[in-house]
C-alpha cells in the first residue's frame, strides 16, 4: 500500500504556500485586496452599500450581500470563456454563504454590497484564495464584521491529510485525493464554508478539520496586517 | 442613467472646460500629458504571455493564450488572433455584470483593429499545416481598475504581452500542457492607439474616468513606427472638422513615440 509520505513541493504536512496580502488596491473600489497563495491570486474589490437593482432583491429589513467569482480568460492553462459558467456560479453563490455568517447589513435596509472576485492566476484553491481577498475587501470597506473569514483548501491524498493543495498535488493520478475547501471565522472557529470531492473517512474529515485551524488562524493574522498595513 | 448623474455631469463638464481653457486639468497635468506609466510583464504564470499595464490610477491586466485550430477558409496558410475585453464591474462602480456590453466590445475592437492591421503578429509564421492547423493567438485585455483611457492602457499591455509571449510545444497535432519553449511569437511591427479627447475647445490625451464621462468627441488613432496609421475610431456625440482631425492625429503621432519607448523600456 502506498502513502504520501513526503510532499512532492517538498511542503510539511500542515503548511501552505508563500502567502501575500495587501488592502486597497483597486482605487475606484470602496473596499479591495488582492490575496495571493503559491501561484493562485485573487483580486476583491466591494462596491456599496448601495441601492440594489433588481429591486426584486430588495431585502426591507437588511442590506444583501452578493458576490461575484470570475475566473479570467488566461488564469488556466486552458482558455476559460469569459461570462458565468455553472461553477463559477456555485462558487460565488459558497463565496456569499461563507462571508455573510461575519457581515451586518442591518443598517442598510435595500441596499446591497457587491463583492467582485478576479482570479488573475490559478494553481487550485481559488474559491478560498478569493474568500479571503473578499474579507480583506469588505474590512477594507468599512463594513462592520465580526471576524474575519479565513479559508483554505485541505487535502487528503492517499489518507494522508495535507493542506493547501497545490494544482500538481490536486491531479496526482495514482493517489486518492479529496479536497476539502474549509472557510472559518477564526475566533469563533466557526465553519462556514465546506464543501468536498473525493472520498474521505469520518475520521480523516475530522482530522483534516483539526489540521486546517492553525493555518486558518495564520492567514487571518496575515488578512489583518494587509489591512493594517495600509495605513502605515 | 439617472437625471442625477447627468447634471452632475453638466456641473463638472462646465468646470473641466473653465479649467481646460486656462491649460489646466483636474488632476493638474498639461493637455497633452499621459500619466505615469509603469509595466510589468510575465505577471500570470498560467499564460503564455501578459502584462500589467499601470497609468495612473487606470490598471490594465492582458494575457495572452495560445490555442491551435483550423484556419479561415480565405486564408488558408495563416495563423488567426483575437483581442477579448471585459468592463469588469470589479474595476469600476458603474459597470454591471452580465455579457459584455457595446463599450468592452468597443475597446476590444480597437486594440484588435489596431494589433490586427498593423501586422504585430506575422500570421503566416503561425501556420502549422496550410489549410489545415494553425495556432490562434488568445489576447485578453482586462482593467482592474478602470479611471479612463483603456484603449490606451489596454492596447499597450496588449502589446507588450504580446512581445512577452513564448510558444508551447505541440505533438500529435496537440498542445503539451505546460510545455513552453524559448521560441517568441513573430512579432514585426508595434501599432500603439493614442486616443485624443475634444473637450469644447481642447484636445487632451489620456484621459481620467471623469474626463471621459464630458467628452464631445474622440478619435482613436493607431501608429506605427514609420508613423503611418493603421486604425481609426472616431466615438463621441459632436463631429469633428478635417482640421480637428489633422490636429489630433498629429497629437496621437507624437504621443505614440513616447509610449511606444515606455514599453521597449520594460522589455
Amino acid at each position: 500500500m502506498r502513502k504520501y509520505t513526503e510532499r512532492e513541493n517538498g511542503r510539511g504536512f500542515n503548511e501552505t504556500r508563500p502567502i501575500e496580502a495587501k488592502a486597497g488596491v483597486i482605487k475606484k473600489a470602496d473596499g479591495s485586496a488582492y490575496f495571493r497563495i503559491g501561484k493562485t491570486t485573487a483580486y476583491a474589490a466591494v462596491y456599496g452599500p448601495r441601492e440594489c437593482h433588481p429591486k426584486h432583491m430588495q431585502d426591507p429589513k437588511t442590506g444583501i450581500l452578493r458576490c461575484n467569482y470570475n475566473m479570467m480568460p488566461f488564469s488556466t492553462e486552458d482558455r476559460v470563456r469569459p461570462g458565468p459558467s455553472r461553477r463559477s456560479k456555485e462558487i460565488s453563490m459558497v463565496t456569499e454563504k461563507a462571508l455573510l455568517p461575519v457581515v451586518n447589513l442591518t443598517d442598510y435596509a435595500n441596499a446591497v454590497v457587491d463583492v467582485y472576485i478576479e482570479l488573475t492566476e490559478t494553481d487550485a484553491g481559488s474559491r478560498c484564495a478569493g474568500i479571503c481577498a473578499a474579507s480583506i475587501a469588505l474590512a477594507d470597506a468599512g463594513i462592520t464584521m465580526k471576524d474575519m473569514v479565513a479559508a483554505v483548501s485541505c487535502g487528503v491524498v492517499d489518507h494522508q491529510v495535507a493542506v493547501d493543495l497545490d494544482g500538481p498535488e490536486e491531479h496526482l493520478h495514482d493517489l486518492d485525493v479529496a479536497d476539502i475547501p474549509i472557510a472559518m471565522v477564526p475566533s469563533t472557529e466557526e465553519i462556514t464554508l465546506l464543501q468536498m470531492d473525493g472520498k474521505v473517512s469520518q475520521e480523516e474529515l475530522l482530522q483534516a478539520i483539526e489540521n486546517v485551524k492553525p493555518a486558518l488562524k495564520r492567514i487571518a493574522d496575515i488578512q489583518r496586517k494587509a489591512l493594517k498595513d495600509r495605513y502605515k | 442613467m439617472n437625471t442625477k448623474v447627468i447634471m452632475m455631469n453638466q456641473e463638472l463638464k462646465t468646470h473641466i472646460n473653465e479649467a481646460l481653457k486656462k491649460g489646466v486639468r483636474l488632476d493638474g497635468r498639461k493637455k497633452d500629458e499621459f500619466r505615469e506609466i509603469e509595466i510589468k510583464t510575465g505577471v500570470v504564470a498560467t499564460a503564455e504571455g501578459s502584462a500589467l499595464v499601470r497609468c495612473g490610477d487606470t490598471e490594465v491586466i492582458a494575457g495572452i493564450k495560445l490555442q491551435v485550430g483550423e484556419p479561415y477558409p480565405d486564408s488558408q496558410d495563416q495563423g488567426t488572433m483575437m483581442v477579448g475585453s471585459e468592463l469588469l464591474p470589479l474595476s469600476n462602480p458603474n459597470f454591471e455584470g452580465g455579457p459584455p456590453g457595446i463599450d468592452s466590445i468597443e475597446v476590444a475592437r480597437v486594440i484588435d483593429r489596431g494589433i490586427r492591421e498593423g501586422k504585430a503578429i506575422d500570421t503566416k509564421k503561425l501556420c502549422i499545416r496550410v489549410g489545415e492547423l494553425v495556432w490562434t493567438v488568445m489576447i485578453d485585455v482586462l482593467p482592474l481598475n478602470h479611471d479612463g483611457n483603456l484603449i490606451d492602457v489596454g492596447g499597450m499591455a496588449a502589446l507588450a504581452a504580446l512581445e512577452n509571449t513564448r510558444m508551447l510545444k505541440i505533438e500529435n497535432d496537440k498542445i503539451v500542457i505546460g510545455k513552453r519553449t524559448d521560441e517568441k511569437l513573430p512579432i514585426c511591427s508595434m501599432p500603439v492607439p493614442v486616443t485624443v479627447l475634444k473637450i469644447g475647445d481642447n484636445f487632451i490625451v489620456d484621459p481620467t474616468f471623469e474626463e471621459e464621462a464630458v467628452l464631445d468627441a474622440r478619435l482613436t488613432v493607431a501608429v506605427l513606427e514609420d508613423d503611418s496609421l493603421c486604425a481609426l475610431q472616431k466615438g463621441g456625440k459632436a463631429s469633428l472638422t478635417t482640421k480637428d482631425i489633422k490636429g489630433m492625429i498629429a497629437l496621437a503621432i507624437d504621443k505614440s513615440h513616447e509610449l511606444r519607448k515606455k514599453i521597449n523600456e520594460a522589455l
